[in-house]
């Protein structure tokens, strides 16, 4: 069994008019320890509301969200979230906004202990010197970086990121992410983020899942990022597979999305087809490149640049 | 905001955290002498004041006449005054009033700190125990809109009765004229309290919630540390408010109770026709209601944080 397992998950509302409208409908995808998973998908196809359930600050309508063997309900300590906006609260000191979570997660620690394991944290993100700013006084890259931080600090088995760069200007955001991608692949963390950014996608992802629109979104498809994960922003455009991926997902975004809309397609299949686009050699129909997840041993796995 | 001195930057700059910013390192100077001619013009204000004050109440030379020996029987001498205090007077009365305000000589000759003493227990009692019900109660009409549209109805009732209303049944039921006082001044500062602090507390940004939720924060621990600082900014906004009521409140209070306090004291001398310690008692009340939102000026500034 996968690392994280959602199976059928759904999330219905009651509309105005008290008939149930699904923001998505059978979802169902895995995550593997230590792998980074991007979900992309248009405005209000249900990303934030699918990590919210992850989180456990939403519940979903049906299907069963499974973490590390046991099910996900609520909201967990083994969970760490990134929040969109930050959510620094305004009248702590970044020091004591870390130090807020982390007393959570060990209220039986001192603090020496706490401050410790929080300039750890502090140091991580670049931050040495902030510790005893407001967040007034950061930039909104700083106060990113404090977000994400004050996730990394409780050592979630998972973290969650719901668009954490998206009010970032280009340059910051570039930067973070660099430092994202370092953090992560030191620590081994399991990553789930939404992002709007496809180059983001490319950049961060193991696996970016690719979210049709809504209502009744569902996954469309699994894109396989064969590129080497030692890709870097400066290098990866050098890289013909990023090409290949990028043209893919922004088709995927422009010109498919629309069509899996819950209605028009009818026969979704139960797990969205995995497809690996870096790795095809010339632009064919869209057929070739599909394959079932469950012939999930293809030559051209062998060929993954590792 | 103290002066720093560095190197003025050429150019503006937004308020940044650097203190050798030009805008933080101005800003404190054109203040200072704005704030010193804004002083000098209102003790300008004040001497106008009291020239007109002293003109009009100058004395008035009576022609002697059949009129004297009448002014003589009512052992009056042939000056006649307007019966108004001069200023002359009001200092003496004000300098001799602050020369000795604590001194007791029995129930009704008390000094002037005295008697703002007695008022300031009562306010600080009624207003803390308005505190104690109010902030807790507050919290939870916050919290559940189900409470709060419970209660509604009977907070807009309540809330616009004017507190003295009360007076004759806290008497009656009390059956001590003091603690009546302070429930009086109880009734009219819990309601400012209550409505900012469910005001407050039910507009804490979901996010800092959920920031609470994912990390497994018990319902204390979230109350005192995210919920309590995140609406004290508005839950200090109704203490100032209520202490403003409450100060208000408490000179009429003590008119109708009587015994001490300051309400007390100027009916007393009003009763004793000494405008003098009337103007004074006024003046002095002004002066303390000053203060008291002063301190809680500084304590809402000390809450208050920046988005």
């Amino acid at each position: 069994m996968a690392f994280l397992d959602i199976q059928g998950l759904s999330r219905r509302y009651a509309g105005r008019d008290g008939k149930l409208f699904a923001v998505f409908e059978d979802v169902s995808f895995h995550i593997d320890k230590g792998e980074f998973v991007c979900i992309v998908g248009h405005s209000g196809c249900g990303k934030t509301t699918i990590l919210n359930v992850l989180a456990g600050l939403d519940q979903a309508s049906a299907g069963v969200v499974v973490m590390d063997n046991r099910e996900v309900a609520g909201p967990s300590l083994d969970r760490g979230v990134v929040f969109q906006g930050h959510a620094l609260m305004p009248w702590l000191s970044v020091m004591k906004n870390i130090a807020f979570s982390v007393k959570s997660r060990w209220p039986e620690w001192n603090r020496t202990e706490v401050s410790l394991h929080c300039q750890k944290y502090i140091d991580l993100v670049g931050l040495t010197g902030a510790e005893q700013k407001k967040p007034s006084e950061l930039s909104g890259g700083m106060k990113q970086r404090v977000g994400i931080a004050r996730a990394f600090a409780i050592q979630p088995k998972m973290l969650l990121l719901d668009e954490p760069f998206g009010a970032l200007d280009a340059l910051t955001r570039g930067v973070i992410q660099d430092e994202l991608l370092k953090i992560c692949a030191a620590m081994h963390q399991t990553v789930f983020m939404i992002t709007h950014d496809v180059d983001e996608a490319i950049l961060l992802a193991d696996k970016i899942l690719l979210m049709s629109n809504g209502p009744g979104a569902a996954i469309a498809e699994i894109v396989v990022n064969t590129m080497p994960r030692s890709r870097t922003r400066n290098d990866i455009h050098h890289d013909p597979q990023y090409y290949r991926i990028r043209n893919h997902l922004v088709d995927f975004l422009v010109n498919r999305s629309k069509r899996f809309q819950s209605g028009t397609g009818g026969e979704r299949p139960k797990q969205p087809p995995v497809v690996r686009p870096g790795l095809e050699i010339d632009a064919s129909p869209l057929q070739s490149r599909v394959q079932s997840a469950s012939d999930k041993v293809t030559p051209l796995v062998v060929n993954r640049k590792h | 905001m103290s002066l720093r001195s560095g190197p003025p930057l050429p150019r503006r700059k937004p308020p940044a955290p650097e203190p050798s910013s030009p805008l933080v390192r101005r800003r404190p100077e054109t203040f200072k002498s704005e704030a010193l001619r804004a002083g000098i013009l209102s003790l300008l204000f004040l001497l106008v004041l009291i020239g007109i004050w002293h003109v009009a109440t100058l004395q008035k030379e009576q022609p002697a006449g059949a009129n004297d020996e009448y002014a003589k029987l009512m052992g009056k001498g042939a000056v006649k005054t307007t019966g108004f205090p001069t200023p002359a007077q009001m200092g003496e009365t004000a300098l001799k009033q602050l020369s000795d305000p604590f001194y007791d000589k029995g129930p009704n000759d008390k000094g002037i700190g005295v008697q703002l003493g007695f008022s300031l227990a009562r306010v600080g009692l009624g207003f803390a125990l308005a505190a104690l019900v109010a902030i807790p109660l507050g919290f939870v009409i916050g919290m559940s809109p189900l409470i709060y549209r419970a209660l509604d109805p009977f907070i807009q009732v309540l809330k616009p009765i004017s507190p003295l209303a009360w007076m004759p049944l806290a008497l009656y039921t009390i059956k001590d004229s003091s603690i009546s006082g302070i429930f009086v001044i109880f009734i009219c500062s819990v309601w400012p309290m209550l409505l900012n602090t469910a005001f407050g507390v039910a507009g804490v940004r979901r996010e800092w919630l959920n920031v609470a939720k994912t990390l497994e924060v018990n319902a204390v621990r979230k109350a005192f540390l995210v919920i309590l600082p995140a609406a004290a900014p508005t839950i200090m906004t109704g203490m100032r408010i209520s202490m403003g009521i409450a100060w208000l409140v408490i000179v009429a209070a003590e008119m109708l109770v009587g015994g001490t306090g300051i309400g007390y004291f100027v009916w007393n001398e009003w009763n004793n026709l000494s405008l003098t310690n009337v103007i004074f008692a006024i003046l002095m009340i002004g002066v303390v209601g000053m203060l008291l939102d002063l301190v809680f000026g500084r304590l809402q500034k000390f809450v208050t944080y920046v988005e």
